[in-house]
């Protein structure tokens, strides 16, 4: 029986994915759950398993294309052994379920109550690499009753976070004979599917949000002087820097606390209040931006923020994101300050309400208390939000509310 | 290094701390001109002579009476209870003055002594040559309880019992005797009472033991190794104070635990590690904590057949590994 491979929906607001490798060739056996294709997607890169056993038949979209999810990109003939090794085991499941996995359809064949039975181990390796219910339905369980053990999340941890290395060219090659003829003497950077990304997200946002844009003047002193005495400890302790990013996350944190209306969304039922606080931060890589996403940002300390942004920093560079580490963002920071930028107007990702820009910290003289001039480190923070969503009343108190915890900053505030 | 069994090495631990000080001596039933019942003393009457080597009567409350006094007074006794079955007549002089001794007098006295007990089964030594009896001293505060399962941690830990300021039962294992040989370190080898030991390093499960069922666990692992299981063999040396630190880190390693011993289940040590494990790594858990012990009956029956489903051995702890490796 010949099954087709559809390109699959890798994320929620994925619409298409480009072919970036095939591993496999045309008259190739392939197992099961082995690596058939590397999809490069404008968020992240995956490899995309076999949905069953047998021989790579035909291969339908070539090397470079673009096809929207859904297409089909390969056709699978079930090797008549394997259908009999199968069939003996469990049905082989419908080739259209295979294609896009969900944890639905594997409950809708039989053995879900023992699936779903997760040991502490298994729940903390999920939780610490943010492993979807959709991926979780294609690990295969090796335990009694198809039970997934922690050697079973790692192997599949280990596969999955591959590094996606010399996607560069392959993204270039990908897209690169596309439209636009020069009109003027010049070259055509071809785009990459971020650049594509980006492109489209922005012009989605500047067209459906109306943005509103409001600056607060922030006197960061006490944080730089208590930065400037911890850092030294801290990355001896904890092996990374303490930048300012962590501080200022916390800070929106507890605005954001403040003013839940702008931790929220905008739909045509209601404006939708998000339960938890997850804070995009906004990373420049080599060919553009990416936004990975610190979930439950409201639940961790200082040093627990800076780790999860360090990490989340070095594994954007590297490549080596995944699919759920830039999903679910609810606000996000940008800090353009660090190239000296003091005023800056962010466009906010939809379908989030705000977007707060962090700007240079520059020393200036400030009028202080008893009318005496005093240089403080001072700082701009400017939010651009949705005027759907909320107004600039509560959109200044929560910059109010920022500001007041950061110039309140004092090393009673815990690290930990 | 040399290669000794446990008792040599026991042997060897006990005259080059009385040659070191004069203040250690031995006492307990037939430890004199017989050398002990198990030759744990051959040869320390005729070189320390009757004044320190000091045979007593068939009375166990005395041996441990008479260490205590002597230990108040600075010296640092031996005492050997020929066998740990024999243990119960001096519960009182253990229990209610060794254990307390320090704690009533806020510090002002403390016990520098050892009480030596062969314990454990597997030697045909039926109802009152086979007993297990950490749990029951481990219970008590103020006392410490060690169970070393080779010979260079046998020699090792018996030092530190003998050096160390408070009461300690040096627990050896029978069988473990002359059947358990290994190589202890020569010059005057130290092993710090309350630190367990990986013997085996390991990934996919761990394995706790301590006297005995360590040689039976690591024999375990060996086979398991064969079925491609790579098991973590964890010597806990010291029963009290337990290693909490070992106990969490090998179980946050492989998520799965096997603890092993010959005693009873019920209040066991097995108990307290799980109950160890369950309130500081359970979010490491990858299957519930097991255990093998003996089973919950009044004494190891003579009856060879009924000793042997008496004991754990090494096929019904490789099962019970087997089951836990396959959850």
């Amino acid at each position: 029986m010949a099954t087709s491979v559809k390109m699959p929906q890798l994320g929620e607001s994925i619409t298409e994915g480009t072919i970036a490798k095939w591993l496999k060739k045309p008259g190739d056996q392939v197992k099961k759950y082995e690596g058939l294709v590397e999809i490069i997607t404008d968020k992240v890169n995956a490899e995309v398993p076999a949905p069953l056993t047998g021989v790579l038949k035909e291969i339908k979209v070539q090397e470079g294309a673009t096809v929207t999810v859904g297409t089909e990109i390969a056709v699978i003939e079930e090797s008549v052994t394997a259908t009999a090794s199968a069939q003996k085991s469990q049905p082989p499941p419908p080739a259209d379920l295979v294609a896009v996995p969900s944890p639905v359809s594997e409950e809708g064949q039989g053995g879900a109550e023992t699936r779903t039975r997760l040991s502490p181990a298994v729940r903390a390796l999920i939780e610490e690499h943010r492993i979807s219910d959709a991926e979780l339905s294609r690990i295969e369980g090796s335990g009694i009753g198809g039970r997934i053990s922690k050697k079973d999340v790692e192997a599949y941890v280990a596969k999955r976070t591959q590094p996606a290395a010399a996607n560069g060219e392959r993204q270039q090659a990908a897209t690169a004979p596309a439209t636009a003829p020069a009109q003027t003497p010049g070259t055509t950077v071809p785009l990459s599917p971020m650049r594509r990304a980006i492109a489209a997200n922005m012009l989605k946002s500047k067209q459906t949000i109306p943005h509103a844009w409001t600056v607060a003047e922030v006197d960061m002193t006490n944080v730089v002087r208590f930065r400037q005495k911890v850092k030294e400890s801290f990355k001896q302790r904890e092996g990374i820097d303490l930048t300012f990013v962590p501080i200022i996350v916390k800070a929106v944190v507890e605005g954001l606390k403040a003013v839940p209306v702008l931790n929220a969304s905008w739909t045509d039922q209601g404006v939708l209040l998000h339960k938890d606080i997850n804070v995009g931060v906004a990373v420049s890589v080599d060919d553009g931006l990416i936004v990975p996403v610190i979930h439950q940002a409201d639940r961790m300390s200082i040093a627990g923020l800076a780790k999860v942004v360090d990490d989340l920093a070095k594994r954007a560079r590297a490549g080596k994101l995944g699919i759920p580490d830039v999903q679910g963002g609810t606000f996000t920071v940008n800090n353009p300050g660090t190239f000296g930028t003091i005023l800056s107007y962010s466009i906010i990702a939809p379908p989030q309400a705000g977007i707060l820009a962090m700007d240079a910290i520059v020393k200036r003289p400030v009028v202080v208390d008893g009318d005496a001039i005093a240089i403080r480190s001072m700082m701009n923070l400017c939010l651009s939000f949705d005027h759907r969503v909320l107004d600039g009343v509560s959109a200044a108190r929560f910059l109010q509310g920022v500001r007041r915890w950061l110039e309140g900053f004092s090393e009673q505030i815990p690290l930990y | 290094m040399a290669v000794k069994t446990v008792i040599e090495a026991i042997r060897e631990g006990m005259d080059e701390e009385m040659a070191r000080d004069p203040s250690v001596f031995l006492i307990g039933e037939d430890v004199g001109n017989r050398g002990g019942v198990f030759l744990a003393t051959d040869g320390l009457y005729k070189k320390y002579g009757e004044l320190r080597v000091i045979d007593s009567p068939l009375a166990e409350s005395c041996i441990v009476g008479v260490a205590i006094g002597a230990a108040v007074n600075g010296m640092r006794p031996i005492a050997e209870i020929q066998f740990a079955d024999f243990i119960a007549p001096a519960m009182n002089q253990i229990i209610e003055e060794a254990a307390k001794f320090s704690y009533r007098t806020a510090g002002d006295f403390n016990l520098p002594m050892v009480i030596r007990a062969p314990w454990g089964g597997g030697v045909h030594g039926a109802l009152y040559h086979s007993q297990s009896i950490e749990a029951t001293f481990a219970h008590i505060p103020g006392l410490k309880v060690v169970a070393p399962g080779t010979p260079a941690d046998a020699k090792g830990l018996l030092k530190a019992a003998i050096r160390d300021p408070d009461p300690v039962l040096y627990l050896e294992h029978k069988r473990t005797y002359r059947l358990v040989k290994g190589e202890v370190p020569s010059g005057d080898h130290v092993v710090p009472i309350g630190k367990a030991d990986v013997k085996r390093e390991g990934t996919d499960l761990s394995l706790i033991a301590y006297g005995l069922m360590l040689t039976y666990c690591l024999e375990v692992a060996e086979k398991l190794a064969g079925d491609g299981i790579s098991a973590e063999v964890l010597d806990l040396r010291t029963i009290k104070p337990i290693d909490r630190e070992a106990i969490i880190a090998t179980a946050r390693k492989t998520g799965k635990v096997l603890v092993v011993h010959e005693d009873t289940p019920f209040a066991g040590i097995a108990a307290e590690v799980m109950a160890i494990i369950m309130e500081n790594a359970f979010d490491a858990l990858d299957a519930p904590v097991m255990r093998v012990t003996g089973p919950d009956v009044p004494a190891m029956p003579f009856n060879h057949i009924l000793e042997e489903a008496f004991m754990p051995n090494p096929e019904k702890i490789l099962l019970k590994a087997r089951e836990l490796a396959a959850v």
